[in-house]
């Protein structure tokens, strides 16, 4: 039985990756998780420098899903190659780096540092985060401010590049065909829906940003209509994630186009899901006689 | 190896209005918990609740889990209805506890509310030579009365914020009248001797903390944010701190009072 799928220049064991910002930098779940067993490991999005993130409260829970407003906290580019990527190259899976910028300069320096270093393998281009201000959406939802960024990080890297694209656009599909225009090698969607929730007592808003990224099973049905629509508009592979729980899901998001998925939130409800959910792709093959699990990519019949 | 463990109810019965304690039969407790540290409990049987909920530990006995927890919102009343005999899902131990005192040091606990779950195993702990300071809004909010005069070897002080039992004020007042009355001179030197562990409300906290700097006190305090993973991954539950955010789930829950930035 083949499990292995090809994004880019990476063969990854299996189709199952770990979302960007739900696993933190890997080590946090190595006690849940055998890391081995993963396709890939997408670690939480990095910039050149540290930053702190968002005023508390940066989680709130809503129906069958989460708001979420960190705001891009992390380490920094620099503190992870020394502090946390020693981990992760003990591990014989694939580690994805996911990374952002302020500006196209940014992001082109961050990918050329990222891709000079042992243990990297591949490149997630976050520009699409919905906690950023305004002004820095234009990357995610401007063509052509995303042809330009885009093929700015293609330039300085030859690793393999995956965009990470916004739902918060009128036409998902538009924008993989940009990127794709633009020399990614794939595209990964959905990132978090923009949302926003009230309590009603203090009349206050419930996350500290005022407005956050929704994730969970609320947003699933929108995530694998896009990812149906981007798979018609692209060659490349797409990479499909949002509101995964269990391996029907991400089958589910296979046969509307994905070649992989990337499980969030489901992270936060069971450690173990990842593993759970290749179990589940394995005995869903054999029970179906299907030997190459690139057979479910886009094997929805209309 | 996994804290990641399935546990059956033994008992879910409330010990007051709007209090219940739940007692987990874990297939197997692979680590101890300490006092302060927490267990992320689901309940698993749909996507509404989604996320575990944190609860601080009340007592480990006889390979059973004791939780005991204020019924609040969605989560809390989904885990109200469950059973005897029903399953959770149990991630655990989680977190730092509270750091145990020096030999010449006397602990001082500070419970508001629910807080006293936390500060609970604390005193046990302790042998009960600790001075506990108990608020709540009124009588039928305090919990575990006789259990505490039972295990207490020093003075529970009892405040309520209505006089419907014990001082009438927050622990505050009554922490300011202890440390200034006859009993307990106010002399530098015996003060410096006390150390401070609170639970509770934030406002409560951030009072302890203000108590704690004035008095020149060392304190702990156990915090509380809004939290989805529970291993330090999401960055979802982090304070700010003089050395910037820090994840409740994971340098915390408890923290040194005078490290906490309040706003």
């Amino acid at each position: 039985m083949d499990l292995t799928v090809n994004i880019g220049k990476l063969k990854l064991k299996n189709p199952v990756m770990t979302a960007s910002g739900t696993f933190g930098y890997g080590e946090e779940y190595s006690e849940f998780v055998d890391l081995n067993k993963l396709g890939a490991i997408v670690v939480k999005g990095l910039s050149l420098l540290p930053r702190e993130g968002n005023p508390p409260p940066r989680v709130v829970e809503t129906p069958a899903g989460m708001l979420n407003a960190i705001g891009l906290q992390n380490i920094g580019i620099e503190n992870f190659i020394r502090e946390k990527l020693p981990f992760l190259r003990q591990f014989d899976t694939s580690v994805i780096v996911n990374f952002f910028g302020d500006s196209i300069d940014e992001y082109a320096k961050a990918a050329e540092r990222l891709s000079a270093v042992d243990g990297i393998h591949g490149l997630e281009m976050n520009i699409s985060c919905p906690n950023k201000e305004a002004n820095w959406s234009i990357f995610g939802t401007d063509p052509k401010v995303t042809f330009e960024v885009v093929s700015a990080v293609r330039k300085v890297t030859d690793i393999t590049l995956i965009v990470k694209l916004s739902p918060n656009v009128t036409d998902i599909a538009l924008m993989a065909k940009v990127a794709e225009d633009a020399g990614a090698d794939a595209v990964s969607l959905i990132n978090t829906i923009t949302g926003m929730a009230i309590d009603i007592k203090t009349k206050r808003p419930r996350l500290g940003n005022i407005t956050g990224g929704l994730s969970g099973p609320a947003i699933k049905p929108i995530a694998v209509r896009m990812v149906y629509e981007t798979f018609k508009a692209v060659k490349i592979p797409v990479i499909g994630m949002g509101g995964i729980m269990n391996s029907s899901d991400a089958i589910e998001f296979m046969l509307a186009g994905a070649t992989a998925v990337a499980v969030g939130t489901a992270n936060f409800v069971n450690p173990s899901t990842t593993i759970d959910i290749i179990n589940g792709i394995e005995s869903f093959m054999v029970e179906n006689s299907i030997t190459d699990v690139k057979e479910l990519t886009g094997g929805i019949k209309i | 190896m996994s804290k990641y463990i399935r546990a059956k109810i033994t008992e879910n019965a409330p010990v007051n209005k709007g209090h219940n304690l739940l007692v987990l039969s874990p297939d197997n407790i692979q680590q101890h918990p300490l006092p302060g540290q927490f267990y992320m409990i689901g309940t698993d049987f749909s996507y509404d609740p989604l996320l575990k909920r944190p609860f601080s530990i009340f007592r480990e006995a006889s390979g059973e889990l004791q939780f005991l927890y204020r019924i609040k919102g969605k989560g809390t009343e989904r885990m109200k209805e469950m059973k005897k005999g029903d399953t959770v899902n149990l991630l655990g131990p989680l977190g730092n506890g509270y750091p145990i005192p020096g030999k010449n040091l006397t602990p001082v606990l500070i419970a508001g509310g629910i807080g006293i779950a936390s500060l609970f195993p604390l005193a046990e702990k302790l042998s009960g030579n600790v001075h506990l300071f108990y608020g709540a809004r009124t009588k039928n909010e305090l919990l575990m009365l006789n259990e505490l005069k039972g295990l207490l070897r020093k003075e529970l002080i009892i405040s309520t914020d209505d006089g419907s039992e014990g001082r009438k004020g927050t622990v505050i007042d009554a922490l300011n009248v202890f440390l200034t009355s006859n009993s307990h001179p106010p002399q530098a030197d015996s003060t410096s001797n006390f150390l401070l562990y609170a639970c509770g409300p934030s406002p409560m906290l951030e009072a302890v903390s203000k108590f704690a700097a004035e008095k020149g006190i060392k304190g702990y305090i156990s915090m509380e944010e809004n939290m989805a993973c529970g291993v330090g991954a999401c960055l979802g539950c982090t304070v700010k701190t003089k050395k910037g955010y820090k994840r409740v789930c994971k340098e915390g829950p408890v923290f040194s009072a005078e490290e906490i930035v309040w706003t």
